[in-house]
């Protein structure tokens, strides 16, 4: 069964018929020719299609393309405001933060949705005082807060001190 | 994926018409288990009633001091709601230990308590299970079942229809079962309540089923009554790596002491039945008395004492004990 979507990807606005059992992975990737998504598992377990929709990180691969009629979605390549990099996308790069670069655009969003919750005060599971209301992003609490994204070539040990930097820098982290 | 036609309803009473009009159809709230379940062909609905948007996302105050929480609250916002922090951290810290951030972000409370077992042999199709696929026999009992139940669970043999040793994945689940928490459905029939300790059901003869939903009915929302006054919470879970992973076993502990001894206790337990497992023979034996070593030890063992350890999932037996003694010590000051 087909249905006439819209869908707004890094601003683009695309109408577009899909197949009711379409991802919205898939539709970005195969109908809309944005390859910034990347499918690792394709069952929600390793990140690799992480996207910012209406704002909130989520794996592109488990949302179906007609349930995102009409929202907006950003991929780490629409963090690229006006063609520039996102200070993620530079702190990934001063810090070496991966190796073959797969499930970057992956770790992007997953980043950028973690500045955003703990920018909110949300708490983590290893979160001391759950009652603080506001949220420090030391190490520990970044590498829980990505454990969303997995990173075959382990570059772990640079992307925690990449997203710290921009924490830094933005006040999410003392 | 089997093909499906995707409906939204404009209203809830009307999204439950268009269900109940299809015995192969289902919902779809947040989508991050039933989407993958459709992948791998264990879930096959053909139509799917889309009730994320038409279910509530507020989190509101009951007279009398509780919460009601919409079935479309993602997890991360229920785990991050100051309320819930404040008044259930048992609860707070059983949805954060939970998944990851993506799928907090878009997984929703009513969807969480209907989640599948993950068992290996129920998202194989390839592999017999009495849980997919009626009849078929187990194949978790005699094969890798490190995971599996040790308490409630059904066995009879790997070839009886109504072997069934899966368990129940969810953390959230775990607390609300501690906090006596009321589901609140619509269905077909209209709108009833059900104390969450009666909405999982253990295998019994029938594995296909999780829970007493009749087709139709639509969770609307979860309350939680208040805890009495002096409650101390916590949520405690151990698994094979520090982040994104199952429980192994996990406790959800709340109490509260009077003139030193248990006044009320609530204890449930997860990753050990086909249900999350309130500890009422545990609750039994400390009513009443004073929090120690020794009482806490003796009141575990009469929980387990009904376990039924397979060959690869035995430790879970003490690990529970284990868990539930130190989350008690901890939780009362009794270890300090």
């Amino acid at each position: 069964m087909d249905i006439q979507i819209t869908l707004r990807v890094d601003g683009v606005q695309a109408p577009l018929s899909v197949d009711t059992r379409t991802t919205l992975l898939d539709a970005m990737r195969d109908r809309l020719r944005n390859t910034s998504p990347k499918k690792g598992c394709d069952h929600g377990q390793c990140g690799a299609c992480t996207v910012l929709l209406d704002g909130r990180r989520v794996n592109s691969c488990l949302v179906l393309a007609v349930t995102a009629d009409g929202a907006e979605v950003t991929t780490s390549d629409g963090l690229a405001a006006g063609g520039q990099p996102h200070a993620l996308h530079r702190s990934f790069v001063e810090y070496d933060a991966y190796q073959c670069g797969y499930c970057t655009p992956g770790q992007i969003c997953s980043a950028a949705g973690v500045l955003a919750e703990a920018a909110q005060g949300w708490p983590s599971t290893v979160t001391e005082d759950l009652t603080a209301g506001t949220a420090d992003l030391t190490d520990a609490e970044i590498r829980e807060r990505m454990a969303g994204n997995l990173c075959r070539c382990a570059a772990y040990a640079h992307i925690v001190p990449a997203v710290a930097a921009v924490a830094g820098a933005q006040g999410v982290r003392r | 994926m089997r093909e499906f036609r995707y409906e939204r309803a404009t209203d809830l009473a009307g999204a439950v018409a268009t269900l109940a009009a299809a015995p192969d159809g289902a919902y779809l709230g947040g989508g991050t288990n039933l989407v993958d379940l459709m992948k791998l062909g264990v879930a096959t609905p053909d139509v799917l009633v889309d009730v994320r948007e038409l279910t509530s996302t507020a989190v509101e105050e009951l007279p009398g001091g509780g919460l009601r929480i919409g079935a479309a609250v993602p997890n991360a916002d229920l785990g991050a709601d100051r309320r819930v922090r404040e008044r259930y951290p048992v609860l707070a810290q059983a949805l954060l230990s939970g998944a990851s951030g993506q799928l907090r972000n878009r997984a929703t409370t009513g969807g969480n308590l209907l989640q599948r077992t993950r068992c290996s042999y129920f998202t194989d199709v390839t592999k017999p299970c009495n849980k997919r696929a009626p009849g078929s026999g187990c194949g978790a009992l005699q094969g890798a079942h490190r995971n599996h139940a040790v308490l409630g669970a059904t066995i009879d043999g790997p070839d009886s229809p109504v072997t069934c040793i899966a368990t129940h994945p969810s953390d959230m689940a775990v607390a609300m079962v501690a906090l006596d928490a009321v589901v609140q459905v619509l269905g077909p029939d209209g709108e009833r309540s059900i104390p969450i300790a009666g909405l999982h059901r253990l295998p019994g003869d029938d594995p296909s089923r999780d829970t007493t939903l009749r087709h139709g009915e639509l969770i609307t929302a979860i309350d939680l009554p208040p805890l009495p006054a002096g409650t101390v919470s916590r949520y405690r879970k151990s698994r094979d790596r520090a982040s994104f992973a199952f429980a192994l076993v996990s406790v959800a502990v709340a109490v509260a002491l009077e003139d030193g001894v248990v006044a009320d206790v609530r204890l449930a337990l997860g990753g050990v039945a086909h249900k999350p497992w309130r500890a009422a023979a545990a609750e039994e034996a400390l009513r009443g008395q004073p929090p120690t070593e020794a009482a806490v030890t003796a009141a575990a063992r009469a929980e387990l004492a009904a376990a039924t350890p397979l060959p690869e999932n035995g430790f879970k037996v003490p690990l529970a004990q284990n868990l539930l003694v130190r989350t008690l010590l901890d939780l009362t000051g009794a270890s300090r």
